[in-house]
């Protein structure tokens, strides 16, 4: 470890903390309808799209109307892009030729895809055309993420509405997400990506003459542009198998530092928001705080963690003192490495620029705990903060009656049917994470895809459908999932990710914003202060944690403790 | 005369017999149902049970331990059974009394005007008429319609001293079971038999009528909840045992899971719940559901009736203030004289402040010298003419005009009226003494506020509830008076309709309200505040209206049962999260026993050193289930309450039960441990 080590992740954290009020400032704007700089220029594209698709923007919808809307819209766009894959071969813009996507592979992206996964059961160069990865792939990059940045501004309508029997219209949330948030700041992004050296052509290869003479074709594209909204909507489906470790889709440190900010920046933007729209700052920051409580501990035990030679290296006669270096970019080093790989999987991204599966047992643990943890750690555009809402509604619940009072947050009671829903939502990721991974490690189908022997391979399952109901995409490598069964089984338990806790969160939505709101007293249990920020990173920890921890003992606790690498 | 028992001490040995027994009748899986964490504990017992016998028939080696983990889950029903029992057992013996009380009970029905043959009261129906005499207990709940009697209400109430009964007014309800002391009394029945007072409370002590509350309801769904995670996190063990090319033990699996799912809230979750209600009775005020307990604790703002509970109800006097040319002490003796027959509070305190500022003793006068006057309304002065001289006291007006009469209309000094108006503007009565033709200075008059409820006040600020007091003094009285007594607000000149219109506006703003009250005209706002309290001496209409009737008719509880409520919310919540943290001592004594034999790297994670994973798993289901016990007294007592601001209590409990439900266990299973393996227990 170093001092420069120790910097970049502080700054970072720093970093984040600094966005998070402009950006939350602007999104609480844009989804209020109020002036932005950009409504002028975008204002009358937004009216011409309503009025094309036949939308009235002030009619709002109930939370099941919402919820139907969002329903029927995933089916569609999931049919659409099945069908893109599928036809690839004989559509435009595939000067590679490559043939349509086989059909469990097209099923399993393009659930992938629509659920703001994008775990990619494919090399991205070496299987998608570039219709299917810009018209397919890269659109859904947008409304998935748009999606789940509507799920949040309705939930936190639900809490800054009093009274009311709707929580907003779902096509105009999910418009303005796009118009006004993602695309503008994609664009910005991808020209500066450009501008540091990504590439971004229509070109499919470039030709090089390797040191050996020989010729040597090197894979490029649109890369810019996919890049900057992979990151900005923690999508993370990389246009390179290599992901961000790739030199073309990670060109350098800088590149590598704006690319973990724009994942963080929505995110941690909605804390502020949500405090903005319900009249006080002070609890969007005290979730941003929880948020960076738990980001920090988990980014330090990782750096720690990857910090030390593995027990294999020190057993060869390598100083305990050098890095794990097994799997990582020599150009960003165990630091910038640990720090991604938490970024991306306390967020929901899923882009990687190094293998965590290489990672020590201890190092590759963080980022499974912090996708177990219910990607709340800022988590993914939207689905992060209607996450951690749901967690604190269970942590009011709980310590909320420790002042004897029945427990309210923002003045909302929290009663049976809160906690009922909060329930389901957070029963849905264990479901699909702890059945599937008991389902394949029992069985042939199952095993067939490990890589390791031993407690690493058990946590190559685990990682996979952690991160698939995670809804976050990233691999921890090592599994071949690309049977029947793992596309499959993924895609089930990425939809059970995905809509088991947004359905539930939008009917919580309703519920409190049907209900009346309870001005504030110095009985009212304090839910922004510096307890409540710990109290909620511990019943988030501990959730997880309890939940877990068998399958946690017998995957990297059982490596770890018994000191060999796999 | 009393029947009724004392409060039956917390581990009365009585009661713990009768619970021990009832306990196992609840172990009945048709009454455990209605508790997920505990029915899925005993199906669970069942299990583990079942597999014990199976070894016993087969005659494998470790049965021994199978044996003794079933045991330990059935004692873990069995006490959540039993900490159930003891709670209920409390009420059950009060209940007996009252029900001795309710079945000696006849009637004497009248008929045009004439009493009847006595009847069993269990005969009567709505609308009787029925005499009382002296002596007698009154049979039904009902009207007093004619005359008037003193009832002792001790059976109910506790409360020796007997009470008036009168026909017409608000003292008119009559209870049955109390006696009649004197006098006679027709009462005309208002309750049906089965449906009296004296049922509802008999029902309500036993904890028959007893439904879950909205937020009992909740914590259930909560509990179910983690329940269900557990399944999924012990049920899929197995299955990842295979991957590790092993195999789980399904013994120390059952117990892990019972170890985990939340068997020490789910266990005294309902005995916390009969304990605020039995908390509340023995407090004299019987609340009509257990919901209304809760919405107590919830309450954001207290409507308080300015006389009997902020004053005491009597005006004082407070100070002399002469006229010009006249010394206090001869004002004071003017004062005294002219008070010295008048038997009203006010005039008393008029003598005492004499006595106290001068030292003037109460003089005997002989009727011959003195001859008294008494207050009329039309004078609306008194006094007493002696040797000669007139003195008089009275309202300000009338006491100048008598002054004008005698002195040939000269003009009174200006500072009297002055002095007068001031006294006005500070919330007090002016009362002008004079003699003869000369005013010799005023009285000042005082509602007095009640010793100490200016810090109750205050305390009720810190907990974040606001006072309002109802009055039907005009609006600079009433502000005199609230900044004396320290309450948040005021509503002057109050009228029952004006109640009911505050308490909509504080619950449109999203606010619970607490109110109580007496008169019939209170019942339209008893029944729209969110706790309404009735005073037991109140009209029927009253304490229909109301959710709560107090038995002491004290006004002042509001107060405490306010902190009662709190308190039993604050103990649900602080065994909760006792309950959850506890869960981590229980993994690192389980999991490493259970996957040691797996991987025997694991064996790290037995930080606590247990002796063997037998002996762990063992240790922890020890621990798990005993306590349960020990948390009753906690149950029944509630954790302890003081008024503070949320963040404070905050603060406090969760380092109490949140931190200490971290660490307790770790040391409680170690100690266990040592327990277990030195007695060779596996």
């Amino acid at each position: 470890m170093t001092l420069e080590g120790w910097m970049l992740i502080v700054g970072f954290t720093g970093l984040v903390a600094l966005l998070a009020r402009p950006v939350g400032l602007y999104l609480d704007a844009v989804y209020a309808g109020r002036a932005t700089w950009l409504r002028p220029v975008l204002g009358p594209v937004e009216s011409l799209l309503y009025g094309a698709a036949g939308v009235r923007p002030e009619q709002e919808q109930d939370w099941k109307g919402y919820a139907l809307a969002i329903v029927g819209f995933s089916l569609l766009c999931t049919l659409a892009l099945f069908a893109l894959l599928r036809l690839q071969g004989v559509l435009p813009l595939n000067p590679q030729g490559f043939a349509g996507v086989a059909p469990n592979i097209a099923m399993n992206t393009a659930v992938s895809f629509v659920t703001n996964t994008n775990w990619q059961a494919y090399a991205g160069e070496g299987a998608m055309s570039h219709l299917s990865q810009m018209a397919g792939l890269t659109v859904q990059n947008f409304v998935s993420a748009a999606v789940g940045m509507a799920v949040a501004v309705a939930f936190a309508r639900g809490f800054s509405r009093r009274s009311a029997q709707t929580i907003g219209n779902f096509w105009v949330d999910m418009t303005r997400s796009i118009l006004y948030i993602l695309l503008p700041v994609s664009l910005v992004l991808a020209v500066l990506f450009v501008a540091l050296g990504m590439p971004q052509t229509l070109a499919s290869s470039l030709q090089a003459t390797t040191l050996e003479g020989q010729a040597q074709d090197i894979a490029i594209g649109p890369v810019a542009s996919q890049v900057a909204i992979k990151m900005l909507g923690t999508n993370g489906g990389g246009f390179f198998n290599a992901n961000a470790a790739h030199p073309f889709e990670n060109t350098g440190p800088l590149v590598n530092l704006v690319q973990m900010l724009s994942i963080f920046a929505i995110g941690a933007g909605m804390t502020i928001m949500f405090g903005r729209m319900v009249g006080s700052e002070r609890h969007g920051w005290a979730l941003l705080a929880a948020m960076g409580a738990l980001f920090l501990i988990g980014t330090g035990v990782a750096y720690w963690a990857e910090a030390q030679a593995t027990p294999a290296l020190i057993a060869a006669g390598v100083d305990p003192g050098a890095a794990n270096m097994e799997g990582k970019e020599v150009r960003f080093g165990v630091s910038a490495s640990a720090l991604f790989a938490a970024v991306t999987t306390a967020a929901s991204c899923g882009a990687v620029n190094a293998m965590h599966d290489s990672f020590s047992a201890l190092g590759g643990m963080i980022p499974l705990v912090n996708i177990l943890a219910g990607e709340v750690i800022v988590g993914g555009v939207g689905a992060g903060f209607y996450g951690i809402l749901v967690f604190a509604i269970l942590a009011v619940f709980v310590a909320g009656l420790m002042v004897g009072r029945t427990p309210a947050y923002l003045g909302k009671k929290i009663e049976a049917r809160d906690v009922k829903l909060a329930v389901l939502a957070i029963l849905a990721a264990p479901l699909a994470i702890l059945l599937g991974t008991a389902f394949a490690a029992a069985t042939e189908v199952g095993r067939a895809g490990v890589l390791n022997a031993g407690p690493h391979g058990f946590s190559e399952i685990l990682y996979a459908f952690a991160s698939a109901a995670g809804n976050n995409g990233s691999a921890f490598a090592g599994l071949t999932a690309t049977s029947d069964f793992y596309t499959y089984a993924q895609a089930a338990a990425m939809l059970a990710g995905r809509f088991l806790i947004i359905i539930p969160a939008l009917a919580i939505a309703g519920n409190l914003a049907a209900k009346p709101t309870a001005p504030a007293s110095a009985g009212t249990f304090p839910t922004s202060g510096p307890l409540f920020v710990g109290l909620l990173a511990f019943i988030i920890l501990i959730v997880g944690a309890l939940t877990f921890f068998p399958a946690l003992a017998l995957g990297p606790l059982a490596e770890a403790t018994a000191g060999v690498l796999y | 005369m009393s029947e009724k028992t004392k409060p039956a001490s917390l581990f009365d040995a009585a009661i713990l017999r009768a619970a021990a027994r009832d306990a196992f009748a609840k172990l009945s899986p048709l009454s455990m149902w209605r508790n997920p964490v505990m029915f899925a504990t005993e199906l669970v017992a069942l299990y583990v049970t079942v597999l014990f016998a199976r070894d016993v028939l087969a005659g494998d080696g470790d049965m021994g331990f199978a044996g003794q983990i079933a045991l330990w889950l059935w004692a873990t029903v069995w006490f959540a059974a039993f900490a159930e029992a003891v709670a209920e057992g409390r009420g059950k013996a009060q209940a007996a009394s009252l029900r001795r009380a309710r079945s000696e009970l006849t009637a004497r029905r009248m008929v045009d005007g004439k009493p009847q043959a006595p009847i069993a009261a269990s005969d009567l129906k709505i609308d009787d008429l029925l005499e009382v005499v002296a002596g007698e207990l009154i049979p039904a709940d009902g009207e007093v319609v004619e005359g008037v009697a003193t009832v002792d209400e001790s059976a109910i109430t506790g409360e020796s001293a007997p009470v008036i009964r009168e026909a017409g007014g608000d003292r008119s309800a009559v209870t049955a079971g109390t006696r009649v002391l004197s006098d006679r009394i027709v009462v005309r029945v208002t309750a049906a038999q089965g449906a009296t007072f004296l049922d509802r409370m008999i029902a309500l002590v036993e904890g028959a009528s007893r439904k879950k509350t909205p937020n009992e309801i909740a914590l259930s769904v909560l509990l179910a909840g983690l329940s269900l995670i557990f399944v999924m996190a012990v049920a899929t063990v197995p299955a990842f045992a295979v991957y590790a090319e092993g195999q789980a033990s399904v013994v120390a699996l059952a117990a892990l899971f019972v170890a985990l799912i939340p068997t020490t809230i789910g266990g005294l979750l309902s005995a916390i719940g009969i304990a605020g209600m039995d908390r509340l009775v023995r407090f004299n005020v019987l609340a009509t559901s257990g919901r209304a307990v809760e919405a107590a604790g919830d309450v954001d703002v207290l409507l308080l009736d300015k006389t009997g509970t902020i004053t005491l109800g009597d005006r004082q006097a407070v100070a002399f203030i002469p006229a010009p040319g006249v010394s206090e002490h001869d004002l004071a003796d003017a004062a005294q004289l002219a008070s010295l027959s008048d038997e009203t509070p006010e005039g008393r305190s008029i003598v005492v402040l004499a006595k106290e500022r001068f030292g003037m003793r109460g003089r005997e006068m002989a009727p011959t010298h003195a001859r008294f006057v008494p207050f009329t309304a039309q004078t609306r002065m008194s006094g007493v003419d002696v040797d000669g001289a007139s003195i008089r006291k009275g309202a300000v007006d009338s006491v100048l005009a008598f002054v004008r009469a005698r002195n040939g209309g000269a003009n009174v000094p200006a500072e009297v009226r002055r002095a007068a108006e001031g006294i006005a503007r500070e919330g007090g009565t002016p009362l002008a003494v004079a003699r003869d033709g000369q005013v010799l200075g005023v009285v000042h008059l005082k509602d007095v506020v009640k010793g100490g409820v200016k810090e109750r006040f205050a305390e009720l600020r810190r907990m974040g509830i606001r006072t309002v007091m109802i009055t039907g003094d005009n609006a600079l009285t009433a502000a005199a008076i609230a900044a004396e007594a320290g309450v948040d607000d005021f509503l002057s000149e109050a009228r029952p309709e004006d109640k009911l219109a505050l308490i909509r506006k504080e619950q449109g703003e999203g606010r619970l309200v607490a109110m109580c009250g007496d008169g019939t005209n209170d019942a339209p706002a008893l029944a729209q505040a969110d706790v309404g309290v009735a005073m037991q001496t109140g009209t029927p209409a009253a304490r229909e209206a109301g959710n709560m009737v107090d038995l002491d008719s004290d006004p002042t509880k509001l107060i405490e049962i306010v902190s009662i409520g709190k308190q039993l919310l604050m103990t649900r919540g602080s065994l909760t999260t006792f309950s959850i943290a506890n869960d981590v001592a229980k993994y690192f004594a389980i999991i490493p026993a259970l996957f040691v034999v797996l991987y025997p790297g694991l064996g790290a994670l037995n930080i606590m050193g247990l002796a063997s994973p037998e002996s762990a798993i063992l240790s922890a289901i020890i621990f798990n289930a005993i306590i349960i016990p020990l948390l009753i007294p906690l149950a029944l007592r509630g954790v302890t309450w003081r008024a503070a601001p949320a963040e404070q209590l905050l603060a406090r409990n969760l380092s109490i039960y949140g931190v200490g439900g971290l660490i307790a266990p770790f040391i409680g299973i170690k100690l266990i441990d040592v327990l277990v393996s030195s007695f060779h227990l596996v």
